[in-house]
């Protein structure tokens, strides 16, 4: 196998941590609607929270994305 | 149809004036041009902002009021009680991270945030901050941050090292968060822009991708700016307040 294929593969390979921030981001709004759906007066406590695990679950997926970007146009 | 994309030609460090003292590269660059702009529009919006110091606030004077406000609040709920000397510390990292984001924002400008070296240097300074004032507060006794309590010595052994190892791992992840996001944001704009322009008239489709990506990105520029100044006021309580 060249270089060239095995970088691309490598790419592709690096796009699975995209599949955990899917998750984890869904995750989150399915939280924060169940519990908004419960209890709409928490709703104001809440949302903070549930935009900070946004943000958190979000970069963790971003990492592999941004190992894709390097593989590809860097190396 | 040969795609010649080069993403990642923006993030490229220029010197605009050229500097050398000694043997050091101290050139006003291109980076160094946008850090400015973010600090002059900072001091131009809350100082011109609040010159007038109406009682019923006009909208430049309530936008800076309400980035007071929501800072403020912020370091007071998550910091808690005792940490008001650090809010000016917090609300200046915050302001220059989130206009350094939305600078970045504008087409054809630089993005100080997508440099990890930019971004290391902000969570090195809170790291070294917080753990200078958790010893200056608790002396020996800041370590028993790294001890929970009532837990078995032998499981001690094992979680021990985990609190020392998540503690010091703290600047990093604090540092590639934010540095990961904006690359990989700008990035995908990036090259969704060069399909758009190698397709023709089909151009259309990763144009209106681009655009959707770009709304994501505003909501990403301000979130990370909120995740960086919660985050530190997070680890500003485990200092003042351990555990």
């Amino acid at each position: 196998m060249d270089l060239a294929s095995a970088k691309m593969i490598g790419a592709g390979l690096a796009c699975i941590a995209l599949v955990g921030a899917g998750v984890g981001i869904g995750n989150v709004f399915s939280s924060l609607i169940s519990a908004v759906a419960r209890n709409p007066a928490a709703q104001p406590q809440v949302q903070p929270f549930a935009f900070l695990g946004f943000a958190l679950a979000e970069a963790t997926g971003l990492f592999g994305l941004a190992i894709a970007f390097l593989i590809l146009f860097v190396f | 149809m040969a795609l010649e994309l080069r993403p990642l030609e923006q993030f490229k460090i220029e010197p605009l004036i050229p500097l050398h003292i000694g043997g050091l590269d101290v050139s006003f660059t291109n980076s160094a041009l946008f850090m400015t702009i973010a600090v002059v529009l900072i001091t131009a919006l809350l100082v011109l902002g609040t010159k007038r110091g109406a009682l019923v606030p006009g909208r430049w004077q309530s936008v800076a009021e309400m980035s007071y406000e929501f800072v403020a609040d912020m370091v007071e709920t998550n910091a808690g009680h005792g940490s008001e000397p650090y809010f000016p510390f917090v609300f200046t990292l915050f302001m220059f991270v989130l206009f350094a984001n939305f600078l970045g924002l504008i087409p054809y400008s630089f993005t100080v945030t997508s440099h990890i070296i930019v971004t290391f240097a902000l969570a090195a300074a809170v790291f070294i901050g917080v753990t200078i004032i958790g010893i200056a507060k608790h002396g020996v006794h800041f370590l028993r941050l790294f001890v929970p309590e009532g837990v078995p010595f032998i499981l001690l052994l094992l979680l021990v090292p985990i609190e020392l190892l998540s503690y010091f791992i703290r600047p990093f992840t604090l540092a590639i968060r934010l540095f990961a996001n904006m690359l990989a944001g700008h990035t995908m704009l990036a090259i969704f822009g060069g399909f758009a322009a190698s397709v023709g008239f089909l151009a259309i489709f990763p144009v209106a991708l681009d655009v959707a990506i770009l709304a994501l990105e505003v909501l990403v520029a301000a979130l990370q700016a909120y995740v960086f100044a919660i985050l530190t006021c997070l680890y500003l309580r485990d200092a003042l307040h351990l555990h």
